[in-house]
Order: C-alpha cells, then structure tokens, then sequence
C-alpha cells in the first residue's frame, strides 16, 4: 500500500537550536505508526509541521502522494500532547465549532457529535461547560474532537497522558477501531513500552534525527541477540563451542534458569537438542528486545554520548 | 473565509450571549445619563456666593462692587475687622469668605487687601472676587479723572458674538456649545471604546493561549483567520452595544423623557444633547450681567432635546465617528492581540501594554487641547488627524467642526494603511507567540519573530 504520509528530508531549525535535522518517514496507510523518542528529540516539530502549523525550513512532507497544502487539513485530526479546549463553552457547542472549523456542515457534524457522546458515556455532559468537567471527561471531549470530522490521517501526541487505566483501555479501543476502519494513526511518545503493543511501524528519533525505522518485527528480529531463555531441572555444562550461557540462576530443588546466546551458524534447534540430552526442560523462548532497548542499543550506537540524556529521559 | 466567518460568530455569540454584556448594554446608558445628571445637578451654580465686605478705606468700595451669577457683596457687619472676622465666622456657611479693605487702602495704594474664608478659597471664585475688586478700584479710577459714571457706562463695550458656522448647510445655528460637547462626547466613545475592547481582544488571545487550545485551533485555521476573526467579532458586540445604547437613549429622550417632562435624562450618547442647552445657552448669553442662571430647557417647551443637534452634521459626524472609531479600534487590537500572544499570563502583558496605550492616551490629552480649547483646524490639529495613532480620536473630535472632505478622505486612507500595516506586525508576531510558552518576552525577541518563516 502507498504511504499516506512522506516525509522526504525535513528541516527545521529554531533560533537556538535545530528541531529536525533531515528526517524522512513513510508511513503506510492504514497502520499505526509509533513516533518515539525522548521529550525535546523532534516528534513534536515534526507533527506542527504535518498538521501545518509550522513550516519546514527545507524537505517536503507528502500527503497521498501530493504536496501538503491547506486542502489537507480536513482529512488529519491532531490531539496536541498540550490538551486545551475552551473553558466556558458548553461541550457540543464546542464539538460543533471545532468539527465545523475541520469542514464539517452543522448537519453531518450534529449527528456525529451525537454518536460519538454515546459511545464515550457523555450525553450528561453536552450541556455542561467545559470547566465542569473532571480532567478525564475534558480528554475524551477532546478526543472525539479530534476524531469527528473522520481524518485518514490522526495523530496523537502521548494520548494515553491524563487518562486513568479504565479510559485509556476505551481509547486505546478505539484507537483500534478506527485502524480497523482504515484511518492511519501517527502515535508519538516518549514512553516506548506503551506503544510496543499497538504500533505496526514506528520511527526513533533522537536529537532531531530519526535513527531508527521500519515494521515492529522487522525492527525486533534485526536486534534480535540470537538469546534464548531456558528454564528446567539439571545441571548444565556451563562451557560449549557453540553456545555461551550469559546468565545462570540456581532454583530450590535443582531447577535452574538460563540466558543462552547462540554463536554464529548454532540454530536454536541445535540448542534444544543437546538441552534434551542433559536436562529436564521447562521453558524454552527467544528473548526479544523491547524497542525501549533498542532504543538505547540504537542510540548507544550512533551517538554514544547522548545515551546519558537518553537513559535520564526514559 | 468560511472559517473567519465562523470564529466571527463564535467570538460574537459567546460574548454577545453572557448576562454581564445585557447588564452593561441596558444599565449603562442608564448609569451614565444618572451620573451625568447628577453632576450637572451638583455642579448647577446655585445662588452666588455671599461675600461679606469690611472697608476700613473710606472709599465706599462695596457700592462699587458688582454682584455677577457668581458673587455678590454684602457689607460685613461690626466696627474692626477682628469684630467682622467673629460675624463672618457666625454667619458662615451662608457667606462664603470675609473681604477686608484695610484703613490705608486708597486706589493708587491697593495692597493689604485680604480675603478671609474658611479652609481654601477655590480659584474659581477668587477670580470672579478679585475680578469685582479690580473693576471696583477701576472705576474709582476713571471717575476720579473726572468722567461721571453715565459716561463710564457708555463707554463700555458691549458686542454680542455669535458664531455661524458657513460650512454646514442649512443649518448655520450650530451653536459652539453643542459642537465641543459633541466632540468631547464621541472622542471619549472612541477612546473608551477601543481601549475597553483593545483590552478585550488582547485577554481573548491570552485565554487561548492558557488554555492550550492554541495548537488544535492552529491545526484547523491559519493564525491570521483565528486572530482577524477574533477582532472583527469583537468589533461586532462593539457595534451591537453601540446600536442598543443609541437606540435606547434615543428612545427614553424622545418617549420617556417628554412623558416624564425632565428632557435632560439623557443617556451616554446624548450626554452631548444633555450639555449642549446649558452650553448653547451660556455661549450666547452676552455678558455674564446679562447671563440667565443656567438651566435646563423649560418643562415642555423643548421635551427633545435631539434637536439641538439639528445644526450639526449629523450623518458625517456619525458615518466618520463608526470609521475612525473601526479604523482605530482595527489597529490597537491587533496591537492588543500581538501582545495577548506574546506573554504567557496577563501580568506580563503590562510591560508591552504601556507603549501601545500611551499614544491613545496622550492623543485624547492632546486632542482635547488642541482641538476644542485650541484651533480644530489648525496644523497640529490636522497633523494629529493625520497620524493613524492619533487620527481616530483628533479626527473625530474635530469631526463636529466640520472637517474639510479631502482632509477626510486622506486621514481615512492613512488610517486603512495604517492598520493594514499593524495588523501584519501583529500577525508575524501572533503566529510565533501563540505557540511559545515558558520563555520570557523581550522586544528584541518580539522584532525577530516578526522576519521568522513559515
């Protein structure tokens, strides 16, 4: 499928300092795209560049294949990681503003609002001003604002902050559904371990670079360690040619648990089969790296000095 | 320009729709006209001030002081002036200060006199004293050289003035009086207005900003359609209260005074009608012997108090007073909302709103000085009327003069230049200020925002 988004080599420098520093993307439609990286690296210069309210200072940002321009407006939703909505307006009336500034007519977007506050438990709420509402209450208003004009593209900036657990599970839901309904969502956090589970792609970007992109898995097997974890009952012979055992814990009871790296042209197979010959095996699976681990091998890598600031950020 | 249009009515309805905008439309013409009324009321020149006189001279001064609207001579009651100080004190309030001409007081000597009152003699009424007692001494002098006082009387001149304005026509009876309280009147409307609601757009662009709406707002409209629709709806509840203040003093003067028989309950917009009769009145009166005491047009002789405007140019004045007041108003809100957008909370707003004020305030100070006590078309009128800063005021204080049409028409055109150009300042500014939290602003920084890209 095309990318619904490019990014082709974007600048973007503020007087102090540069926020983005040649950064290209493709992001598939109808994926979820994770944009990490720790607080100041870029994410969000990039995003005030694709929902055009800034300006890249060279490179260009494609928009299906064509070059952004206002006409696009109408097909992204931004939920900014700074929330705001107007205090003293009453919620639908505000829903309506806001949808009908994306395009909407007061017709199509009445009826929207209304399935939306249905679906998010508010019809309470609509008559109430804003300021009324609890904290959660203004985040999911503000959701379904940035949802209600349908975009194919919706960007959220750490969406889950602010929610409790029981609200960021209904978001996270419909975050789902709408991939489900072929809108592309760019997700961008800082909190890695948060997205593992819902991205299908994501990027690293690390002071103003991205340093690292591609699916999920792609991303996970290329960092893979060739490191088994293994648990059972036995002693195992700490040294062998084609195998080196990072890590051994002793359990009660002659149970034991490992951390096994392969050396090159060892198959994992060829593990397991001199485990069955010496010991009673429990447990047996690769150890994947976590993209949060990733991030910091990555990082580490490309730039060993920033992994201080990285780490701190984390 | 469909979004414009709906921040438009965003901006209207939510302000439009708030109990304090109905309380302020309906109370403060009101409000207004009871202020305005009432300080007439105190300020209305009661009965004149006594002023006892104690001459020790021999001169018979008090026969030849004159009592005028403002004061008249009593002779002041004991033998020594210590015995007249304790009378005066007795007779207080009702006298207002003691005047002492002591024993070697001649016309050709005339220090020593003194003038003993009770806490400070306000200026006003030394002068109409000390007025009386120079026209006292000076007639002494003249008849001391022999004229009699027939021959003083004839000599005096005594022309009546009165101002005809040849560039209205038609209505040439425009009285001086109406035309400076219409002046005042509407330059205050215009320096109220555009400041009150300066204000207002500068706190709208600030709440936004606080409220952290900016961006979602950003990622809809273009920063100039969010910041114009902002002003231009303001400028609409402007034009909405403007509209209901005129229609209901227009209303109460012309239905509910008559009724009431006290034409002078006259809301904010004919607080120029409310002065005009008193200032019309004393503008013709000849002398301040012949002046009648100033009062307010007798019970249904003239209910409408409307028509003293009917000399003045009434479409002009009102046509140039909604430009130059838009004109005005365009140009310091969006200064206004530049600076809404460059400060995080409303207390940093103060430092930047004192250069954008000052000219406001000082045009109005200036205005005043040079138009209605001065000359409305004099150069520095003119060049006050000129600069965009100042012309919306000076201009429509001189509006009622009568202003020449190419004199119009130029300051008009500076002043569209003139916030074309202060709306694009504030536009390079706004669209970098809105989106910048936690820094503080300098005005160095504020210069560079405004060459920024994209």
């Amino acid at each position: 499928m095309p990318p619904i988004l490019q990014a082709i080599d974007v600048h973007k420098a503020y007087a102090a300092h540069v926020a983005l520093n040649g950064v290209s993307l493709d992001i598939p439609e109808g994926s979820i795209f994770g944009l990490l990286g720790p607080n100041g690296a870029g994410k969000t210069s990039l995003i005030r560049i694709i929902t055009q309210i800034t300006g890249a200072d060279s490179g260009e940002i494609r928009f299906r294949g064509e070059r952004l321009n206002p006409s696009h407006i109408g097909h992204i939703g931004y939920l900014p990681e700074e929330r705001g909505l107007y205090k003293k307006m009453k919620v639908g009336e505000q829903l309506l503003y806001l949808a009908q500034l994306k395009g909407l007519t007061k017709a199509d977007a009445t009826q929207r609002i209304k399935g939306w506050i249905d679906r998010l438990d508010l019809r309470p709420w609509v008559n109430k001003n804003v300021e009324d509402l609890s904290k959660g209450m203004q985040q999911k208003v503000q959701f379904i604002a940035t949802v209600l004009h349908e975009p194919s593209l919706i960007i959220l900036d750490e969406p889950f902050s602010g929610f409790d657990p029981i609200n960021a599970n209904l978001i996270k839901d419909e975050i789902l559904e709408l991939r489900n309904r072929g809108a592309t969502i760019i997700f961008s956090t800082h909190r890695m371990e948060s997205v593992e589970e819902l991205c299908d792609n994501i990027a690293l970007i690390n002071r103003s670079r991205k340093v690292l992109d591609g699916s999920v898995r792609d991303i996970k097997d290329a960092f893979k360690t060739q490191t088994y974890e293994v648990e059972g009952k036995g002693r195992l012979m700490v040294i062998h040619p084609d195998f080196e055992v990072l890590e051994h814990k002793e359990r009660e009871n002659g149970h034991f648990y490992n951390r096994i790296r392969l050396h090159h042209g060892t198959t994992p197979n060829d593990l397991l089969r001199y485990l069955i010959g010496n010991v009673e095996v429990h447990a047996f699976r690769e150890q994947i790296p976590s993209i949060n681990d990733i991030f910091i091998r990555r990082v580490q890598e490309t730039m060993p000095e920033t992994l201080e600031t990285a780490n701190a950020l984390l | 320009m469909d979004k414009i249009w709906l921040i438009i009515q965003r901006e209207y309805l939510t302000r439009v729709r708030k109990k304090s905008f109905l309380v302020i439309s309906l109370l403060a013409p009101l409000l207004l006209a009871g202020t305005t009324l009432g300080i007439a009321k105190l300020n209305a020149p009661s009965a004149p001030d006594e002023v006892a006189v104690y001459d020790a001279s021999g001169l018979d001064l008090l026969s030849h002081l004159v009592a005028t609207d403002e004061v008249r001579f009593v002779p002041a009651v004991g033998a020594t002036p210590a015995q007249a100080t304790a009378a005066f004190q007795k007779a207080r309030p009702k006298q207002a200060a003691l005047l002492v001409f002591p024993a070697g007081f001649t016309v050709d000597a005339s220090q020593g006199v003194q003038l003993q009152a009770n806490g400070n003699v306000s200026l006003n009424r030394q002068l109409n004293i000390r007025k009386a007692v120079n026209k006292a001494v000076g007639d002494l002098k003249l008849t001391r050289s022999g004229l009699t006082r027939e021959t003083i009387d004839n000599l005096k001149a005594d022309v009546e003035l009165s101002a005809v304005n040849l560039s209205q026509q038609g209505g040439s009876k425009n009285s001086v009086g109406a035309t400076t309280a219409a002046a005042y009147v509407l330059s205050i409307l215009v320096y109220m207005f555009i400041f009150i609601y300066g204000v207002q757009v500068m706190r709208g662009v600030a709440e936004e900003k606080s409220n952290r709406i900016m961006e979602v707002m950003m990622s809809s409209v273009k920063p100039f359609q969010l910041m114009m629709g902002k002003i231009l709806g303001i400028a609409a509840v402007v034009l909405t209260q403007f509209s209901i203040w005129l229609i209901l003093s227009y209303t109460i003067t012309t239905v509910v005074a008559p009724m009431l028989m006290k034409p002078a309950k006259a809301p904010v917009a004919t607080t120029a009608a409310a002065k005009a009769p008193a200032a019309a009145s004393a503008a013709t009166a000849t002398t301040a012997d012949e002046a009648p005491a100033l009062k307010a047009p007798q019970p249904g002789t003239s209910p409408n108090i409307w028509s003293v405007l009917d000399g003045l140019p009434i479409g002009s004045i009102l046509g140039g007073f909604l430009f130059f007041f838009l004109g005005g108003y365009l140009l310091y809100s969006s200064l206004f909302a530049a600076i809404g957008a460059a400060v995080d909370d409303q207390t940093d707003a103060q430092q930047f709103m004192f250069p954008v004020t000052i000219p406001l305030i000082l045009s109005y100070i200036v205005s005043i000085n040079v138009i209605i006590n001065g000359d409305p078309n004099g150069p520095l009128a003119f060049w006050l009327s000129m600069i965009p800063f100042t012309s919306p005021i000076a201009m429509v204080m001189r509006l009622p003069f009568g202003v020449p049409t190419w004199q119009l028409l130029l300051s008009a055109a500076i002043l569209v230049g003139g916030f074309l150009f202060t709306t694009w300042v504030a536009s390079r500014i706004y669209r970098v200020g809105v989106l910048m939290y936690g820094k503080k602003v300098t005005y160095a920084e504020l210069s560079r925002w405004m060459f920024y890209k994209g």
